[in-house]
């Protein structure tokens, strides 16, 4: 039986405000706190709320029958929490149908896992834990910030106990392979890998309200059909998208909620079911492996990391951050270790990209005037952090010195117990003294 | 196709970017296997380059018939051009231009600058275009810059051929409002009996359209390119300690030069290690150099007076910012001839070559914090100055003024099937 797995991914920068160099070191507050709420209420009205109401009751009609998924990162919850908590309390009662799974990914929809793994590993953990706190669930399958992929980051995940892992069917990976099937790691074989289709995907998100494409208007009868005419042992249709495309980007007068609302009919009509994405882990075979030695995304044409990590700037960037990662989580400070992690949102690195100034197209949704605007704000806000990180540990401390006092104490317990544990059993074989 | 182009500067003796734009227009229009330009200007030097059009001195063509004989003429003028051209000039004097102070070829003197009564030249220019305009067979008329457009018009009376104005610049660029009614109404006489007006930014087709009251079909906008700079490589960087962050051109209101002094304070507050220059002079040089004072930054702030030619290339280059806080600026070449050089650039949103850059740094002229900003920004990262460096310089590299001269064809093209 075919079967359609959704995804819906949700995320929102923390938006930093216009931060000028003469504040560095004096003003160590970097957001934009109307921007920010301004933008989670519009997107809270015109998305969240009208799309979750309208998934909770399609699941209802279809008795559980239709499933979707859900990844929302840690930086989104907590301004959820903040500015809009009723979408929160919607997520709940979707959790509570049993229809919905929440995936895991990086607290901070981060890079972490190009650049520190051990800041990526205590990034999931971190957000599995605010998930589970909140729905009651711990994710079961992973996905990464903009379904960023390699073997590398494979191997991770599968070490961490995932056992799913959804990424972008790239063609720079599958070749002439369709992303129809269920992949399977080349070295870590339990760790099974689902391709996003991007074609289907992308006619919701980007073709949906445009005129000038020749399938327009998109019908759910048309589009099941597209799905329902592929080859029989095609099986498996991994569609996934951010949850704006419902009613941010494909407005509500464009139709996309009829659209879905009718999907579970067709559906029916042609035999073809819905499931989450730890169903299909665990019911379901491998056909193949997927290799991926570069990392892959999902991100413009070219699939690749060039968004994030394509110039100068942004690998200037991200380099002064992730070399200070080690000293910042040597740190119990709250507020220095919220700023890290805000920072480290990949949205800032995604503005300074300059390659849409030849490819043509504007730079997706960016708060800034250009690139290099972006760039200047984020590095003010950025020397004013390192400052704050310079107080706190002294680079005169260099690495070398501070690797082995850090030892030290992340294994200050384990060593207590240890020499617990010897005393005890010095005890024993030395009689007490009489 | 035949072009009369009316223009009042051509390269190598310049006093603005007139004489920049006028010459890397029709030589990216030369490009074009039909175009024949003529071009009139003043007062040549005959050392221009007319190895692409045909250059005439207003200065060698007489008003008023006066009988010279053959060696005289070339004794007189033969550098600039061939006596039969001078005759065939004099016989197509259809009018009594007596009034006008002629020597004794009958030519006008003109001094080719800006002189004090330069209402009085534009006018002599005018009667002058009528005499070419008598001569020759043309099948277009295009006049560069206001002082050419009673030139302009009276060719286009006389000729009957379709007639382009190209505007420069206009009044309320140079003067941040309070327009010289004289010169605005030259302007306006120029645009209503103009067959379509070019301008150099959409900018300045607002200034057009709104205060000139244009219609703005009639108005488009060609954005100025920059010639490539022969030996871009030569020009290099010494290695120094300090930063070196410049503002180069005149020191006048239209530049914004309090803007960038103001901004080199609100950097030098915070940091060591940059230096300010003010390449140029003007009639607010000496107001700068009070400011400075007062701002107490003389030590790191430097003016250089007036540069020209090579100089100009070096200076930029030295740099590692280049900054033009225009209040008004039609267009602006030069933040394109410093990008050349790979210098880090910014401008502000008040110039027209904003328009058609992504690799500067675009701020409010009045915005002190944001270029002060800015500046921090490119001395401080350096991979932020690499960038705009790099990817600047092949920017700049792909404006071309033959794009520029096929948009203006297209132009003529369309006003001549009317």
């Amino acid at each position: 039986m075919k079967t359609i797995c959704f995804y819906f991914q949700l995320h929102q920068a923390m938006r930093l405000k216009r931060y000028r160099f003469f504040e560095i070191g004096t003003d160590h507050y970097y957001y934009d706190d109307y921007a920010n709420e301004a933008q989670i209420r519009r997107l809270s009205d015109n998305c969240y709320l009208p799309a979750n109401a309208m998934l909770l009751e399609m699941i209802k009609n279809s008795n559980g029958k239709f499933k979707v998924s859900f990844s929302l990162s840690g930086t989104i919850l907590e301004q959820l929490e903040q500015h809009a908590p009723e979408v929160i309390d919607s997520f709940k009662a979707l959790a509570d149908t049993g229809s919905v799974e929440f995936l895991a990914e990086t607290y901070a929809h981060s890079l972490a896992s190009v650049y520190d793994e051990t800041e990526f590993r205590l990034q999931v953990k971190k957000h599995s834990n605010k998930i589970e706190t909140l729905f009651g669930v711990k994710p079961a399958v992973f996905r990464n910030t903009g379904l960023i992929y390699s073997d590398e980051i494979g191997q991770t995940i599968n070490q961490m106990g995932y056992n799913g892992v959804i990424t972008e069917g790239a063609k720079q990976v599958l070749g002439w392979k369709s992303p129809n099937y269920l992949y399977a790691h080349p070295y870590c074989p339990k760790l099974k890998i689902m391709p996003r289709n991007t074609k289907l995907s992308d006619d919701i998100n980007f073709r949906f309200s445009d005129w000038s494409w020749d399938q327009f208007p998109l019908t759910a009868d048309k589009y099941i059909n597209w799905i329902a005419k592929t080859p029989d042992d095609e099986q498996l249709f991994t569609i996934a998208m951010g949850y704006d495309a419902l009613g941010e980007i494909n407005r509500r007068e464009s139709g996309i909620f009829e659209f879905f609302k009718a999907l579970p009919y067709q559906a029916m009509l042609n035999k073809i079911a819905f499931a989450t994405p730890s169903q299909v882990v665990t019911e379901r075979k491998t056909t193949d492996v997927m290799l991926s030695h570069e990392p892959i995304s999902w991100v413009d044409d070219e699939k690749d990391l060039s968004a994030w990590t394509g110039n100068d700037l942004q690998n200037e960037a991200l380099q002064k951050l992730y070399a200070e990662s080690e000293r910042v989580r040597l740190s119990k400070d709250r507020a220095l270790l919220y700023d890290w992690l805000n920072l480290q949102n990949s949205d800032h690195f995604f503005y300074m990209c300059t390659k849409h100034f030849t490819s043509g197209k504007s730079a997706h949704h960016s708060p800034y005037d250009s690139p290099y605007e972006a760039f200047m704000n984020y590095m003010n806000v950025l020397s004013d952090f390192l400052q704050r990180v310079e107080e706190q540990f002294p680079s005169n401390i260099d690495n070398d010195e501070l690797n082995p006092l850090l030892e030290t104490i992340n294994n200050q317990e384990k060593k207590i117990v240890m020499l617990e544990k010897q005393i005890k059993k010095l005890k024993k074989l030395t009689p007490p003294a009489s | 196709m035949k072009a009369l182009m009316f223009g009042w500067e051509f390269p190598p003796h310049i006093l603005g970017g007139l004489g920049t734009a006028s010459y890397g227009l029709t030589k990216g229009m030369a490009l074009q296997p039909d175009m024949q330009i003529t071009f009139v200007i003043p007062k040549p030097h005959g050392d221009e380059d007319q190895s692409f059009l045909k250059i005439v001195g207003a200065c060698n063509v007489p008003i008023v018939w006066k009988d010279v004989s053959w060696e005289h003429v070339d004794y007189r003028i033969g550098r600039q051009m061939h006596p039969d051209e001078f005759f065939h000039y004099r016989n197509n004097i259809r009018y009594d231009f007596r009034r006008i102070g002629t020597n004794e070829l009958g030519c006008v003197d003109f001094s080719g600058r800006y002189p004090n009564n330069l209402l009085e030249e534009i006018s002599n220019y005018e009667a002058v275009a009528s005499v070419i305009a008598h001569a020759g067979n043309y099948d277009i008329i295009h006049s560069h810059d206001w002082l050419t457009y009673p030139a302009g018009i009276f060719a286009k009376q006389i000729t009957g051929k379709p007639l382009i104005i190209h505007v420069h610049a206009t009044d309320f660029d140079r003067s941040r409002g309070n327009v010289n009614p004289e010169v605005y109404y030259i302007e306006k006489r120029g645009m209503d009996a103009a067959d379509h007006i070019i301008t150099v930014s959409n900018l300045t087709r607002n200034i057009v359209i709104e205060k000139y009251h244009q219609h703005p079909a009639k108005v488009t906008t060609v954005h100025n390119a920059v010639s490539p700079l022969e030996g871009a490589d030569e020009f290099t960087k010494t290695k120094r300690k300090d930063k070196i962050v410049t503002f180069l051109g005149r020191i006048t209101m239209q530049k914004g030069p309090e803007y960038f002094v103001e901004a080199a304070h609100r950097v030098l507050e915070k940091t060591q290690g940059v230096r300010f220059v003010m390449a140029g002079s003007g009639d607010m040089m000496n107001q700068m150099i009070h400011l400075a004072a007062k701002r107490n930054i003389a030590d790191k702030f430097h003016f250089t007076g007036f540069l020209r030619g090579r100089q100009v290339h070096e200076m930029l280059a030295e740099s590692d910012v280049y900054i033009m806080p225009s209040v008004s600026e039609p267009f602006g070449i030069s933040p394109l001839e410093a990008m050349q050089v790979g210098t880090p650039t910014i401008v502000s949103k008040q110039s027209g070559c904003a328009e058609i850059l992504n690799n500067a740094i675009k701020i409010d002229y009045w915005d002190i914090d944001a270029m002060a900003d800015a500046i921090y920004s490119i001395v401080k990262y350096p991979a932020m100055y690499k960038n705009l460096r790099e990817q600047g310089r092949d920017e700049v590299n792909r404006i071309t003024w033959e794009a520029a001269g096929l948009r203006v064809r297209a132009i003529y093209d369309k006003v001549m099937s009317y």
